[in-house]
């Protein structure tokens, strides 16, 4: 199946195709997270019961999300060492610890919360309830600030020095190594994608249930929610990525010129280069339709600017730069539509039609899982976009995978790829599944089951909970 | 005490830790189909579901603690063990996802709790299986696995495999003794007895294999005055047989599990006599593959800091969800 590739390329597939199903999860968990501490926190304010009852409907997709995201997650910690043993050996005193602090100080906090988070509700305080939903989702956000760290630092480092052994060792400072030049935007980035990919599928979810029911007011105040958080982060998510293009011109120009589809360098002035078909044999873009000048404008905030471009660049060094051109427009393209139907619901509002305008619901729906898009595609451009090297311009991806056979990694592959699609393709499909159903008054948490008399406790452990005190509509003060 | 060993140490302890507190998740995955679907199946899950995520942490602190702290041994287990450790990672996706999926797909709970089983059972034996493989020794030239992709495949390594499934399952069946009841604690009882069996009787094989596979671990067992300390190791394990099968007889709840803690501390305790101080062994020192003073001193603020928070919030959680598990949930 996999004859025409060496081992270092297909190590390379295998970690692209481990990590992009893992960062899936993540993309939505991280989000969920937070929205389910907003959604309990409000209750506890309001004492509303449609805020408990999102809560507990959103729970249980959190649930199986983050198993998922687990799981898949467990994979990643081993493939550093599996498939790239060379770069663990060399790259291990600077990441290493990096990635122990994650363990340390996220892995365990989300883990040891959320069997609380989850069956807890009737075993603790309704405060201490909504403590453990906010270790998790704060656990999240320093699992994210820890392992972008990571891959900060292997696509800008810094603040290392290199043994006589060849290992990357720390310099004097570790702060230099954490907060590498491209960490803040990345990490701000990153977290804003977080946001958006969930609120666009809970607004999809809100927009497909105001599509069957209009009066429905679950799906309302989730639709509401979500298209308010589409409004104001999406701009701000535009803003942060071109200011991060803009650190990564400084620090990572050959990527950004593969963004650009820049072959040539432009003396006075480049030209935005809006589509094409890259074609690297001859050094050009085909077909292509440009803005003259405005690359250099939107780059260097001045028309005749002087631009590099790849042909400044000796070949060997040279990323591939179709892929890291299509999945930009992609990432971009997604972020503009994602404004666009912030900017809609805006006015929605104002005409006051937002639960009675099926063509945003539509819209609104349709865009559900671009989110998702978004993020694999900006990963994609940021990871191939740093390519040949592991460790920018330090260590080169031939140079950092592990003696292994092409036939050993081919097969562990083939396994992957059967094992993710069977297992994440049902998990995927059970998350759907609940989505269909619409959120109901007294919405049952993670321990009831789906079909069928409620006979058993259902997920999990959690006595029934009809007649705990956390169940009345207004918590007791 | 140089910090080399005292990140050997809390290596060794993230590794004891996960055997332990997983051993007893996967342990219920393998004797999971001898329970009677329904009631004492929900029993047993319900047993775990809300820690074995805590649980599963501790391999990763194992894993990236080796990367972060021994990155060579790390750059040189994983290759030599591959085909092993994917096995374990694909095992331990089937068994993470069961726990949700059993629940959200009652029309394919079957094939779910048998995805249960069959990664527990994967993930045990390949865990056993890598354990095996290191002791045995693999091959290492400038500084990477030297050796071919098949080398760990070996009647000991078949062995430790096995031992692992087995002890894994005794810690399963006394865990449920301690907490279920009914139907799912009497099959608890039955499947204890012949585990304990499998278990002592494996160890002891693996015991008895290990010196004769290189000379040093002769040496280091059997010579003046490691042996003074070492002896005391199967002595105490005798002492802790007779008690484990009194409980069990008299129908103890919480001791023949904390007695079986109490094996596998034992038996770690004679693997780091055999491997001591070497961490790849006869190759590599933990010396040899330590990372410079400053990264390990970066890190063990990190672990003398939250260690300790996560033993209480981990301690906690158990807390919550301390007494009979019960098929309603917890009383
Ligand atoms: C902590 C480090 C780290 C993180 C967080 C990521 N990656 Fe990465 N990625 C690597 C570390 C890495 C790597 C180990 O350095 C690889 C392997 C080979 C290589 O060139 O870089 C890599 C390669 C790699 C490739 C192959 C590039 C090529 O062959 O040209 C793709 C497509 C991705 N990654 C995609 C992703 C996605 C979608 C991520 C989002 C979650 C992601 N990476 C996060
Ligand atoms: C190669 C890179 C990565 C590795 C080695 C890795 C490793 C892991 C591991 C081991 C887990 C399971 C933790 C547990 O047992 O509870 C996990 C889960 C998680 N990871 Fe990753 N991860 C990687 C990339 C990422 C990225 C890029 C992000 C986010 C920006 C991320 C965010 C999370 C989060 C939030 C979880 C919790 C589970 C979930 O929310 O689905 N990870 N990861
Ligand atoms: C018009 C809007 C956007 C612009 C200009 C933009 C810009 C960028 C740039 C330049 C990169 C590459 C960083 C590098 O070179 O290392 C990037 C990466 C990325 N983008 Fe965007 N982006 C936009 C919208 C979005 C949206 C809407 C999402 C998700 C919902 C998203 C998610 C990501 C992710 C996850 C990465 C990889 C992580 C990172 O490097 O930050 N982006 N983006």
């Amino acid at each position: 199946m996999f004859e025409q590739f060496d081992a270092v390329m297909l190590a390379r597939i295998q970690f692209a195709f481990t990590i992009s199903f893992h960062f899936i999860f993540p993309a939505f968990s991280i989000g969920l997270a937070s929205y389910l501490a907003v959604l309990e926190g409000l209750w506890l304010k309001t004492g509303k019961q449609i805020y408990m009852d999102l809560f507990k409907y959103w729970i249980k997709i959190f649930a199986v999300t983050f198993a998922m995201g687990v799981v898949s997650g467990i994979v990643m910690s081993y493939q550093f060492g599996t498939n790239w043993a060379v770069f663990s050996d060399k790259a291990g005193p600077v990441i290493g610890p990096l990635m122990a602090y994650e363990v340390l100080t996220a892995f365990f906090l989300e883990a040891g919360f959320l069997g609380v988070m989850l069956f807890g509700m009737n075993k603790v305080g309704k405060k201490l309830h909504f403590t453990a939903t906010l270790m998790v989702a704060i656990g999240t956000f320093i699992s994210a600030f820890w392992i972008l760290s990571v891959n900060s630092w292997m696509q800008t480092p810094t603040g290392h020095e290199i043994a006589a052994n060849g290992q990357f060792v720390p310099g004097d400072s570790w702060w230099d190594i954490v907060f590498n030049p491209s960490f803040p935007y990345r990490l701000f980035h990153t977290l804003m994608a977080t946001y958006l990919t969930t609120a666009f599928v809970v607004g999809g979810v809100g927009a497909w249930h105001l599509l069957k029911d209009k009066t429905n007011l679950h799906a309302r105040k989730m639709f509401s929610m979500a298209m308010w958080m589409a409004a104001l982060v999406a701009p701000v998510q535009i803003f942060a990525g071109d200011l991060h293009g803009l650190n990564t011109l400084e620090h990572q120009p050959a990527k950004v010129m593969a963004m650009e589809g820049h072959y040539d360098s432009y003396p006075d002035g480049a030209p935005l280069i809006l589509f094409g078909i890259p074609n690297s044999e001859e050094k050009r873009v085909d077909y292509k339709i440009e803005i003259p000048k405005l690359s250099s404008l939107i780059l260097k905030h001045d028309l005749n600017a002087p631009l590099d471009g790849l042909d400044t660049i000796p070949d060997a060094d040279e990323p591939p730069v179709g892929m890291v051109f299509w999945s930009f427009r992609i990432m971009v393209g997604i972020g503009f539509a994602m404004l666009g139907i912030g900017l809609w619901s805006l006015f929605a509002r104002y005409r006051k039609t937002l639960y009675d305008w099926p063509l945003l619901h539509k819209a609104a729906l349709v865009m559900a899982p671009s989110g998702f898009v978004a993020v694999i595609a900006g990963w994609i451009t940021t990871e191939v976009g740093r390519q040949p090297y592991t460790v920018y311009g330090l260590l080169r991806t031939a140079d950092s995978v592990s003696p292994l056979a092409a036939p050993a990694v081919a097969a562990s592959l083939v396994a992957f790829i059967i094992v993710y699609f069977f297992v994440f393709g049902a998990g995927t499909w059970y998350i759907m599944r609940l989505m269909s159903k619409a959120p109901k008054i007294g919405e049952k948490g993670v321990k009831s089951t789906e079909t069928g008399p409620v006979r058993t406790a259902g997920i999990a452990p959690g006595p029934a909970q009809k007649d705990s005190p956390a169940f009345e509509p207004r918590p007791a003060e | 005490m140089d910090l080399t060993v005292i990140w050997a140490f809390i290596i060794a302890f993230a590794v004891f830790a996960y055997v332990v507190m997983d051993g007893f998740d996967l342990g219920i995955g393998i004797i999971f189909p001898a329970f009677e679907v329904g009631d004492a199946r929900d029993q047993a899950m319900n047993s775990i579901a809300p820690v074995w995520d805590g649980n599963e942490t501790w391999l990763v602190l194992g894993g990236g603690g080796l990367l972060a702290a021994f990155p060579l041994a790390y750059a040189i287990i994983l290759p030599a063990t591959y085909p092993l450790i994917i096995i374990m990672l694909l095992g331990l996706v089937f068994r993470g996802v069961a726990f949700e999926f059993r629940w959200r797909d009652p029309d394919h709970r079957a094939f779910w709790d048998f995805a249960f089983t069959a990664g527990s059972f994967a993930a045990a034996f390949s865990q056993g299986m890598i354990l095996g493989a290191l002791l045995q020794g693999v091959e290492v030239a400038d500084r990477a696995y030297a050796g071919s992709w098949f080398d760990w495949f070996t009647p000991y390594t078949l062995l430790t495999g096995m031992g692992t499934v087995a002890g894994y399952a005794l810690l399963g069946a006394t865990w449920l003794i301690w907490k279920t009841e009914h139907g799912a604690q009497d099959m608890a009882y039955r499947l204890a007895k012949p585990a304990a069996v499998v278990t002592l009787a494996l160890m002891a094989a693996v015991s008895l294999y290990t010196p004769f596979l290189d000379s040093q671990y002769w040496t280091r067992w059997f010579e003046m005055p490691n042996i003074l300390f070492a002896a005391q190791v199967p002595l105490l394990v005798l002492i802790l047989t007779y008690f484990l099968f009194r409980g069990l007889h008299k129908k103890q709840e919480a001791a023949p599990f904390l007695i079986s803690l109490g094996l596998f501390f034992l038996g770690m305790a004679g693997l780091g006599i055999s491997m001591f101080p070497y961490i790849v062994p006869d190759q590599i020192t933990i010396w040899d593959a330590a990372v410079p003073e400053s990264s390990q001193i970066f890190m063990l603020v990190g672990v003398a800091i939250t260690v300790p928070l996560i033993l209480v919030y981990t301690g906690w959680a158990y807390w919550v969800f301390r007494g009979k598990v019960g098929t309603e949930g917890y009383h």
